[in-house]
C-alpha cells in the first residue's frame, strides 16, 4: 500500500479514508447499515421533482451539504413537455456515476493515474411493454450497454481490469443485475 | 483419559500433524469420527481425481514413489496414499471416535468422543473445511418436483433423474458435475458467479507445477493485502484428467452446457439469474491472464523460456450476447439442481468462545484466539496451498513448533 508521500497518483479520492472506514466498519458492522432516502412530489402530467437530503448511516441520522432534487419528465414525443429527463434516463446516469466513481477509486487504489474517464450508455426497450400492447415484452431495459473511453497510465489490461473491478464493486450495477424485492404502500 | 495433545481428523492434516508432534516426542492422539481418509473415502464422487499432480502430494516424510508423477489420484488411490502414510509414520489414530464436545478445562481442554473423555492441554483441529454443503436459503422454496443435490451427495449421473439440471455453482465441483452430467445425455445449464479460471497445461507443464516453482502457492497469510477475500476465493476451475483436459466454460460450451449468471432468486416457481455473467468471465478472463503474466515473468527470470515452449493466451470466455435472466422451474424442463455452491466446517461439537459474528474460528495462521487451540487445512490458513495436501507439511511444521513452544511455557 502507497503511503501519502509516496504516492504521486491522484484522481482525487482519498483511499486511505476508504480504507480507513472499511478497516473501521468491518469490526463495527452496524455502523455500516445505511438507509438512502429521495422524497418525489408530482408537478404536473408527467412532471416530477425528485429531491434528495438526509440519509441514515454510520449510527446516525446524515446530511447531504445540501439538499439535491432532479426533475424528470418525458420528452414531447411522449405527449409530455419535456421538464427534465425520462426516470430511464436517471437509472442510466446513476449507473454511470456508480460505476465511474468506482474507476476512480480502484485505479486510485492501484495507483493508476487517471486524465479522461468517459462513459457512454445506451438502454434498449421495447415500449410495446410499458404500453400495454405486448404482454410478452418486458417493461424495463432488454439490456444495458455501458462504454468506457478511459485515458489514463495503464496499460489495456489494467484499464479493463479497473473497470471490471468497478463492476464488481457497484451498488447500482447490482440493483439492475439482480432482483430486488420493492415494497410500494399507499399512506 | 489424559495425553498432550489431540488432534481431531485423520485426514492429511491430522496425519501431517501427527508426524510433526512425533519428530518432537510430543504424546498425542488422533481422535477420527469413521476411518483414516474418511471424507476422501465417503464423500466425493466416483469420477472424482485430485487436482493435484501425483508428485505435488508431499507430506511430512512421505511423497510419491510410483512411476506417473504427473498422474492424477483417483479416490481409491487416495484413500490408499492417506493410509499409507498413516501406517508409515505409525499415527496413533482411533478409529470410530467423532468428537461429540470439546470445552475448556483447567490447563487445556476436555473433549468426548465416541463415549471417552479425555484431557489434553493442546487440541488441533483438523477436521476439514468442507463437512457441510452450502446451500442457499432459496432452495426450500423450490417447486417439490425438482430434486436437490449437494456435492458431497453426489455419486454419478446414474442417481440424477433423466431431464435438464441446473449446476450452480462454476467452481472446482460445478464445472466437473457439470461436464460429467451433460455427457451422460441430461442437458446442463450452469449458473455462473465468481469463478476462477485456469488452464490444466501451460507452456507444456501443468498448471500446478507452474504455480509452485514461481511461488505462488507459497505467498504467506501475513504477506497479502487482503487475507479475508484471498481465504474466500473459489476454487480453481480444475479438473484431473489422464487426458490433463482444461474443464473451462468454454470447453463446457463447446460440449453444449448453457451457461447462465448467478442464482439471485427465486419468483415463485421462476429462477432468477444475475445479469453480471459477462462481467464474471471478464474478471475470470483477466485474474487468469495476470496469474500467466506472473508465470511468464518468472520463467523468463529463471530460464525456463529456452526449454519450455512460447507464452501465448487463450480465448476469452465466450458469453452469448443476451443470457436468460430466468427460468421456469415449474415446467419440467430442469428436473434436479446440484447445489455445487461452496462448503463450511463444521464445528457444532466446538463449545469454546472463539467464533466470530459469522461463525469462522478467529485465528492468526492457525493459531486460534482460545490458548493451546490449533487449526489445519483451511483456505489459505497460512500459505495460498494450505488447503491442499501438499499445504499441510509447512503448516503442520509451523504450527508444530508454535505448539511446542506452547506446552513449554
Amino acid at each position: 500500500m502507497a503511503t501519502p508521500s509516496s504516492n504521486t497518483v491522484n484522481n482525487g479520492v482519498n483511499v486511505e479514508a476508504l480504507l480507513g472506514a472499511r478497516d473501521a466498519l468491518s469490526q463495527a458492522p452496524e455502523g455500516a447499515q445505511f438507509k438512502w432516502r429521495a422524497t418525489c412530489k408530482w408537478i404536473k402530467g408527467t412532471h416530477s421533482r425528485s429531491s434528495v437530503e438526509g440519509f441514515y448511516g454510520l449510527g446516525e441520522e446524515q446530511h447531504h451539504k445540501t439538499e439535491f432534487s432532479f426533475d424528470a419528465d418525458h420528452p414531447e414525443i411522449f405527449a409530455s413537455e419535456d421538464h427534465g429527463a425520462t426516470p430511464v434516463e436517471l437509472v442510466l446516469a446513476g449507473l454511470a456515476s456508480c460505476l465511474t466513481a468506482g474507476v476512480a477509486s480502484v485505479a486510485q487504489l492501484r495507483e493508476i493515474q487517471l486524465r479522461s474517464v468517459t462513459a457512454t450508455l445506451e438502454g434498449g426497450m421495447d415500449i410495446q411493454g410499458i404500453l400495454g400492447i405486448d404482454s410478452d415484452v418486458r417493461n424495463g431495459f432488454d439490456g444495458i450497454k455501458v462504454t468506457y473511453d478511459i485515458d489514463a497510465d495503464a496499460s489495456k489490461e489494467e484499464i479493463e481490469a479497473v473497470v471490471a473491478q468497478s463492476q464488481k464493486r457497484s451498488a447500482v450495477y447490482d440493483i439492475i443485475t439482480n432482483p430486488t424485492n420493492v415494497t410500494v404502500e399507499v399512506k | 483419559m489424559r495425553t498432550t495433545v489431540v488432534i481431531i481428523g485423520a485426514g492429511h492434516a491430522g496425519l501431517a500433524m501427527s508426524r510433526c508432534l512425533s519428530e518432537r516426542s510430543i504424546e498425542h492422539v488422533i481422535l477420527e469420527r469413521g476411518e483414516i481418509a474418511n471424507s476422501w473415502k465417503t464423500e466425493r464422487w466416483d469420477s472424482l481425481r485430485l487436482l493435484t499432480p501425483n508428485w505435488q502430494s508431499r507430506l511430512p516424510g512421505y511423497g510419491y514413489a510410483g512411476d506417473e508423477p504427473d498422474g492424477y489420484r483417483t479416490m481409491p488411490e487416495t484413500v490408499a496414499f492417506i493410509e499409507g502414510y498413516a501406517e508409515a509414520i505409525a499415527a496413533p489414530v482411533r478409529a470410530g471416535t467423532p468428537v461429540t464436545s470439546v470445552q475448556p478445562a483447567q490447563d487445556g481442554y476436555r473433549i468426548i468422543a465416541g463415549g471417552e473423555q479425555w484431557q489434553c492441554r493442546a487440541v488441533v483441529l483438523a477436521s476439514g473445511a468442507c463437512n457441510i454443503a452450502n446451500v442457499p436459503a432459496l432452495a426450500a422454496s423450490l417447486p417439490a418436483a425438482i430434486r436437490g443435490v449437494t456435492t458431497i451427495e453426489y455419486r454419478n449421473p446414474g442417481q440424477i433423474e433423466d431431464g435438464g439440471v441446473l449446476v450452480v455453482g462454476a467452481s472446482a465441483s460445478g464445472t466437473q458435475i457439470a461436464e460429467e452430467i451433460h455427457r451422460s445425455g441430461r442437458p446442463v445449464t450452469l449458473a455462473v458467479g465468481e469463478h476462477v479460471r485456469v488452464p490444466r497445461v501451460y507452456r507444456g507443464r501443468d498448471i500446478k507445477w507452474w504455480m509452485d516453482a514461481a511461488g505462488v502457492l507459497n505467498e504467506r497469510y501475513d504477506e497479502i493485502d487482503d487475507i479475508n477475500r484471498a481465504r474466500n476465493v473459489p476454487s480453481l476451475q480444475l479438473a484431473g484428467s489422464p487426458q490433463r483436459r482444461t474443464v473451462d466454460l468454454n470447453a463446457l460450451t463447446g460440449i453444449g452446457v448453457k451457461l447462465i449468471g448467478r442464482l439471485a432468486g427465486l419468483n415463485g416457481r421462476k429462477a432468477l439469474f444475475s445479469g453480471s455473467l459477462r462481467n464474471q468471465c471478464a474478471l475470470a478472463d483477466l485474474k487468469m491472464n495476470r496469474l500467466l503474466n506472473t508465470i511468464d515473468e518468472w520463467a523468463t527470470d529463471n530460464g525456463y523460456d529456452a526449454e519450455t515452449p512460447p507464452p501465448h493466451r487463450f480465448a476469452p470466455t465466450a458469453v452469448e450476447a443476451s443470457p436468460p435472466l430466468e427460468m421456469d422451474l415449474g415446467s419440467g424442463a430442469i428436473r434436479t439442481i446440484v447445489w455445487a455452491t461452496g462448503f463450511r466446517p463444521d464445528y457444532s461439537w466446538l463449545e469454546v468462545p472463539v467464533f466470530d459474528r459469522k461463525g469462522r474460528i478467529r485465528h492468526d495462521g492457525g493459531v486460534a484466539d482460545a490458548p493451546g487451540m490449533y487449526l489445519l487445512g483451511l483456505n489459505f490458513l497460512r500459505r495460498r496451498k494450505s488447503s491442499l495436501i501438499d499445504g499441510a507439511g509447512d503448516d503442520a511444521r509451523d504450527l508444530s513448533a508454535h505448539l511446542a513452544s506452547y506446552l513449554a511455557g
